[in-house]
């Protein structure tokens, strides 16, 4: 076998990889569009937030030292002890469910029957405001997850491809890890949806919201309850992108990264959201790979959004979107 | 009182028609006029000029392009920063493979270049809308920095990547370059903005304002009463696109002298001048200039209390200004979704009223 396509399927592996982990924020996205009709641009900045609160509680930081310090001259930082992870994790759920009530509470109560164009607006001011939160509660500064996943280059991959094809891909252990996650987590999304009595009630809202409201399911109960699953999916993606690259701003803008994702796929589509995030990670990686020498590197920065325009062209509703229809 | 419109009788379709009706409107409009062409420029000093005047004229181009865009014609765009850009780099290739051409008309010209990328890359919009072209013109944004940042022709093979403004004069007034006054930076910039409000308003008023409203509103049914889409939503994209590149322009050679494609004109400016235009009131001249007033001298004043009056450190009063600006969005879809120009306009009707309101 050539070594170019070697490198290619190298390429694509890796592209598949990196494609979970775009999947993982898109679901956030359609879980909250499935429900309420809101595109939530906070997506991203959530998953930053969560990412941020589990460090927070993992090293026993002082939430808003930073400014209670500058406030009354003190020199707080940390309660001096390390939480385990086992109980981090439960209480950043905690924090990202009573954070999907104050949504709720503050914000989508007083925006019912705004246009579609406003509630965007509303989450990108969200998003503004969670970012500022989360860096005056837990600082700035860029700091390293661990959860205890495993990290590194997979050493079983690397020997099964070296005995193929006498040359060993590099995959991180922590990537098989996401994908594996990424799986379990559309599973148990699909079993709540079709098998417990919440999930019809989110599915009921989802398709007509006046319908759901007329048969005596709670509207504000389903949005906080939607809210704080894309609140778990976004830690989910928090803790995944924070072990890989540490917990840091340029976190948030994984949400840009996922709405082309969610325009191949279609707004509304689970599986749309997975299948999409894998063409995205597979297309960039392999456009980078052939077309880096010709017209120059970072191609990942925009390939991804032009793939989405060209695609938006031929097919405005995605993949598995439903069908926009039009009336006067 | 003072803000009637009864007794003022109009005698011809002229007066009828103007773009103040009322007569204390008209008078307050000369007068800011009048204060800013002919008082400012005696009492302005540099740190007005750099800190405040002159970033709030140009971001109130930018705005008012952006408003047009979505206020008045419903096209959602986020790649506000990447046409910024284009104003800025037109600019720099113009300035200096033309040294002989005036700076006033290198800046015009920009935006004519901006307008022709912005039509390019507004060609989705006729069969796409809303979200997904706010993705589309995201695109945009991220294509165009890439090509700023990678094609050495652009920064004229320059080592460190950045464009710098040469000096340029107008009158034998430097505009440009380091040796610049506050003064003869404010007026350049000040006479681009009263021209392109002018223009704004009048475009609005007229029948291509309606054009746009009309697709805004409801596109297919201005299609069946005989609004050209193709047209409107070009010419849209068209003249957004110019004043936003004539912001760019000025942002680039008159304030910040020299510049770097992601550094200066990434994401977050395209999120800055889409805050100002809906914190100001999509659908307004007014609103472009109120909101543009209020993220520029916004963050301005939150320093002052903040670093200066509570000796607070600046990182902490950086976090806070963007929690409270993102709070201030939210405040402002909440309680006023058409943002201050619909609070001013508010205000007018009560003005009318007094003091016997009924």
């Amino acid at each position: 076998m050539s070594d170019t396509l070697l490198f290619a399927m190298e390429a694509t592996l890796n592209g598949l990889t990196a494609g979970v982990m775009y999947a993982l924020v898109a679901l956030g996205f359609v879980l909250i569009f499935k429900a309420s009709g809101i595109f939530n641009f906070a997506q991203g900045v959530m998953a930053l937030f969560a990412a941020l609160t589990l460090v927070g509680f993992q090293s026993g930081q002082i939430p808003f030292s930073h400014l209670i310090n500058a406030m009354f001259g003190t020199r707080l930082h940390h309660f001096g002890w390390n939480m385990p992870t086992l109980l981090a994790i439960p209480a950043t759920v905690l924090v990202m469910i009573l954070l999907a009530v104050l949504v709720e509470r503050f914000i989508l109560k007083h925006l019912v029957n705004q246009e579609p164009i406003i509630l965007f607006m509303a989450t990108i001011g969200l998003a503004y405001f969670l970012e500022g939160v989360g860096d005056i509660m837990w600082g700035a500064e860029v700091k390293a997850l661990d959860v205890g996943l495993p990290k590194g280059m997979s050493g079983a991959v690397d020997d099964a491809t070296f005995a193929w094809f006498g040359y060993g891909f590099y995959i991180d252990r922590l990537e098989i890890w996401a994908a594996g996650i990424a799986a379990l987590l559309v599973a148990a999304l699909t079993v709540f949806s079709q098998y417990t009595k919440q999930g019809r009630a989110l599915r009921a809202v989802a398709d007509d919201h006046q319908a759901a409201l007329s048969v005596g399911i709670s509207l504000r109960f389903i949005w906080v309850l939607t809210w704080s699953i894309a609140g778990i999916v976004a830690l989910v993606a928090g803790i995944m992108w924070g072990s890989k690259s540490g917990v840091q701003f340029s976190l948030s803008l994984i949400a840009l990264k996922a709405l082309p994702v969610l325009i191949l796929g279609g707004f509304t589509s689970i599986p749309g959201a997975i299948v999409g995030g894998l063409i995205i990670g597979v297309g960039e990686k392999l456009f980078d790979f052939f077309m880096s020498p010709i017209i120059g590197g970072a191609t990942e920065n925009w390939f991804a959004y032009m793939l989405a325009l060209v695609f938006l062209l031929f097919r405005p509703q995605g993949l598995f979107g439903e069908r926009i229809i039009e009336r006067v | 009182m003072l803000y009637r419109e009864a007794g003022d009788f109009k005698t011809s379709y002229v007066a009828d028609n103007q773009t103040f009706p009322i007569k204390f409107d008209r008078y307050g409009y000369y007068f800011i006029l009048g204060f800013a062409f002919l008082v400012m420029p005696l009492i302005i000093n540099d740190y007005w000029a750099n800190s405040i005047v002159v970033p709030f004229l140009i971001y109130a181009i930018a705005a008012l392009g952006l408003n047009i865009l979505i206020g008045y014609c419903g096209q959602l765009s986020l790649g506000t920063g990447a046409f910024m850009a284009v104003g800025a780099y037109g600019s720099y290739k113009l300035m200096t493979a033309f040294p002989e051409l005036n700076i006033v008309f290198v800046i015009i010209l920009a935006g004519f270049v901006t307008a022709a990328v912005g039509v390019l890359f507004g060609l989705p919009s006729l069969r796409i809308k809303g979200f997904y072209l706010a993705v589309a013109t995201l695109a945009a944004q991220f294509f165009l920095i890439w090509l700023f940042t990678r094609t050495a022709w652009f920064y004229n093979y320059s080592p460190t990547g950045m464009i710098s403004a040469p000096e340029r004069f107008v009158f034998g007034q430097a505009v440009t370059g380091p040796r610049a006054s506050a003064v003869s930076m404010y007026m350049i910039c000040l006479v681009f903005t009263v021209a392109t409000a002018w223009l704004a308003r009048n475009l609005t008023r007229g029948s291509l304002g309606r054009q746009w409203m009309a697709i805004r509103d409801m596109d297919i049914a201005a299609e069946i009463i005989g609004v050209n889409p193709l047209m409107a939503k070009l010419t849209a994209f068209a003249v957004s696109s110019f004043f936003v590149g004539i912001s760019g322009a000025l942002l680039f050679t008159v304030y910040l002298g020299a510049a770097e494609a992601g550094e200066a004109f990434g994401i977050d400016k395209s999120f800055l001048v889409l805050f100002m235009v809906i914190i100001g009131g999509l659908g307004s001249i007014f609103g472009a200039f109120a909101g543009a007033a209020f993220l520029i001298i916004g963050p301005v004043l939150l320093k002052l209390l903040l670093v200066n009056g509570l000796g607070w450190p600046t990182d902490l009063a950086a976090h806070l200004e963007v929690m409270i600006i993102g709070a201030l969005i939210l405040v402002f879809l909440i309680v006023e979704p058409h943002g201050i120009a619909a609070l001013w306009r508010t205000i007018k009707e009560k003005l009318r009223l007094w003091p016997f309101p009924y």
